[in-house]
């Protein structure tokens, strides 16, 4: 078996210990994701004063149960320690995407950013409409998000975005909390104050039911007709996952990617360069029902619970027929307890849904809203918080 | 930072945890649990490191059993909290006996005692109704302890075990901090139908347990269900591989492929190959929805019972 200390060139006085080379070990964990702390540092060290003289493997299977915490890193952990220890599988890749190590597409094509941050030619920058009286705020969450154009005018809408999923949460926790007052009997307190009564129960008091928020999975349609809004959309759906704890979020063109790992990054340009890195050599036509047929089969099972909510933010213009658009959005309906769909076209006067994917969709949806400009959005408030 | 448990508590007089991890596997081994090296090791360390273990995995993989199987090996108690959405202190740690505490007051109601005498009393430790998470840290000797699904339990209930994990008390309002008389040896499982907070993940050892390899599978149905023939042990764990391969809604998982073992042998079938009706109709043992049942068509099980014969 190697030895852990085979370091090229280094005079056998000079080579460090394990123990030395043990912090450069769990740096290089950390870069790659993974969140060891000062006691998992600590109990490393452990670990290598339990394991026999010249055990790797006790050394990789201890270390490897004690700085994985979820699968993601249980199967990267085994090439992290050959790289680093036996000097096996040369470079590391070089971007370390907080999520399961998914989506690690293409470096370097045009993708999202330019397609992000330059939006429709010839849009009208900042608000057009409304006049006077009106706050830029207020005049901004009318403007029709084609022609937001300006990246000036979209870190606004971002933090309107961002502000209205801080809203929409603290909202919804407050509504819950006063519905359901009175609805179970706290009990130890009722015998508290029967004490003083001989054990007869006059004073009841009740337990307020703990809230219980929606849990969010959003899908986002990046194709080309949705391009003139994905920008305001994106930052929208950033905003969610970084305020809404157990949010889940899922762009799709052609296919479906998991984005909810890399929009945690809080700074939103980073998580739009990584995105597109994940979002790179798409083309042809929209697979509306081909994605949520991914999502069904490999993600629903365990993100769909009770309390689970859906949003879709697409035009419906999908190239794949339109039954299975229905079917996957069955299964869907069965196991989330609402489903959302979130049309930009409807802000359209003469808009009806006539394009046969989302004709089809319609009586599987919970409701079917306008999402043309910020002021739609926030009205998902509204839906939000009934229970 | 977490203290560590005073030396007094880590062990009790039942037996103690082996260290070597190939004693360990082989001990585990005969109480017919198949494990590999990777969470042998995890299991002893758990002793060393003061810490709980963490196994995920997909569904029938055999979590539930990993704190079962440790349970036998060591000769420990299994305390057992299953998890669910909803799940609160009262039915995880404690709950005051109400009924009694009634009865009690009332039966008192004659003596000539002040209110808050009378408060004393029904607040008494025989009043109270030890639930696993109290039970696991109360009994003197170290038990095990496993806590099922813990991600159906919600965020608030994460936490607060977080604390009992790390202080080994609990706190009573009426009675005062419950300290530990052992320290139990602690069993996390996941599903994953929602993430785990950081600060449990990193608290934890982690093991993943994954679909088995072919040849463990088939060692696994073997040490299981002893009386099945070898020839029948191969050809259902091949059969079970290959139709994991296939795509399915829902995956059969290891506890699937020791009820359709045993379904077979139920029905005296020696030979898959020969009997393909018993094949169809026990099918069900491994595939539970409807989706999938009917995507296993008969030309489709004889294609897969090809393989295996």
């Amino acid at each position: 078996m190697a030895s852990l200390l085979e370091i090229p060139g280094a005079r056998p006085a000079e080579r460090p210990t394990v123990a030395d080379r043990l912090p450069g070990f769990l740096r290089v964990l950390r870069e790659d994701g993974f969140s060891p702390g000062i006691a998992e540092t600590i109990d490393a060290s452990r670990v290598l004063a339990a394991a026999p003289v010249d055990d790797i493997r006790a050394l990789r299977e201890g270390w490897k149960a004690l700085v994985s915490g979820e699968a993601g890193q249980w199967r990267r952990f085994d090439r992290l320690f050959d790289a680093y220890w036996l000097g096996k599988g040369g470079k590391r890749s070089g971007t370390a995407v907080r999520s399961s190590g998914r989506g690690r597409g293409a470096i370097g094509r045009p993708g999202l950013p330019d397609m992000l941050l330059r939006a429709a030619d010839g849009g009208e920058a900042g608000g057009g409409g409304q006049g006077g009286g009106a706050s830029p705020a207020e005049r901004i969450a009318e403007v029709d998000l084609r022609h937001i154009a300006d990246p000036e005018e979209l870190e606004k809408a971002h933090a309107i975005a961002a502000g209205l999923a801080k809203r929409m949460k603290r909202r919804l926790g407050r509504r819950r909390r006063q519905a359901r007052r009175g609805r179970s009997l706290d009990l130890r307190r009722v015998i508290h104050r029967s004490i003083q009564h001989g054990g007869v129960p006059f004073d009841l008091v009740y337990r307020k039911r703990r809230p219980r928020p929606w849990k969010l999975v959003v899908f986002l349609d990046v194709s080309g007709s949705m391009n003139l809004y994905s920008s305001v959309f994106m930052r929208f759906v950033h905003g969610i996952v970084e305020h809404f704890k157990e949010a889940e979020a899922f762009v799709f063109h052609t296919r479906l990617v998991h984005v909810a790992g890399v929009m945690r990054e809080a700074d939103p340009l980073v998580a739009m360069e990584r995105l597109s890195v994940m979002a790179s050599g798409w083309s042809g036509g929209t697979r509306i029902g081909e994605a949520l047929a991914t999502f069904n089969r490999h993600y629903a099972a365990r993100m769909l619970g009770s309390r689970s909510m859906v949003l879709i933010l697409s035009d419906g213009f999908d190239t794949a027929p339109p039954e299975l658009l229905a079917g996957e959005l069955a299964r869907i309906k069965r196991r989330a307890k609402r489903l959302i769909w979130l049309n930009p076209l409807i802000g359209w006067r003469d808009y009806e849904p006539r394009a046969a994917g989302m004709a089809a969709a319609l009586p599987l949806i919970d409701k079917f809203l306008p999402a043309h400009n910020l002021k739609s959005l926030m009205n998902l408030e509204t839906y939000l918080a009934k229970p | 930072m977490r203290e560590s448990v005073p030396a007094r508590l880590r062990r009790g007089a039942a037996t103690s945890m082996p260290f070597d991890r190939d004693i360990l596997l082989r001990d585990l081994r005969r109480v017919a649990y198949i494990a590999d090296v990777q969470l042998a090791t995890a299991i002893t360390l758990m002793e060393t490191l003061e810490r709980p273990l963490l196994v995920e995995g997909e569904a029938g993989v055999g979590k539930t059993e990993v704190a079962k199987a440790v349970a036998e090996v060591t000769g420990r108690r299994l305390i057992r909290l299953q998890c669910y959405e909803g799940l609160d202190v009262n039915a995880a740690v404690y709950e005051w006996n109400y009924q009694r505490q009634l009865l009690a007051i009332k039966i008192s109601e004659g003596e000539n005692l002040t209110a808050s005498e009378r408060e004393e009393n029904i607040f008494q430790e025989q009043y109270l109704l030890r639930r696993p998470l109290l039970e696991a840290i109360q009994v003197e000797e170290p038990c095990v302890l496993l806590i099922d699904e813990i991600d159906s339990a919600d965020e608030e209930f994460e936490a607060y075990l977080l604390e009992v994990l790390s202080d080994y008390q609990i706190t009573i309002p009426e009675l005062g901090t419950l300290s530990a008389r052992s320290i139990p040896l602690v069993f996390l499982t996941s599903n994953r139908t929602r993430e785990l907070s950081d600060a449990l993940r990193r608290r934890c050892l982690y093991h993943y347990v994954d679909y088995p390899s072919e040849e463990r599978e088939i060692e696994i149905v073997s040490a299981r269900l002893p009386g099945l023939s070898r020839r029948l042990a191969v050809q259902v764990a091949g059969f079970v591989q290959a139709l994991r391969k296939e795509d399915l809604r829902k995956r059969p998982g290891i506890a699937e492929t020791l009820d359709w073992a045993a379904a077979l042998a139920g029905l005296d079938v020696a030979d898959i190959a020969d009997d393909p009706e018993a094949v169809l109709g026990t099918l069900m043992c491994l595939l539970k929805t409807r989706e999938d049942r009917d995507a296993m068509r008969p030309d489709v099980v004889a294609r897969l019972t090809a393989k295996v014969a």
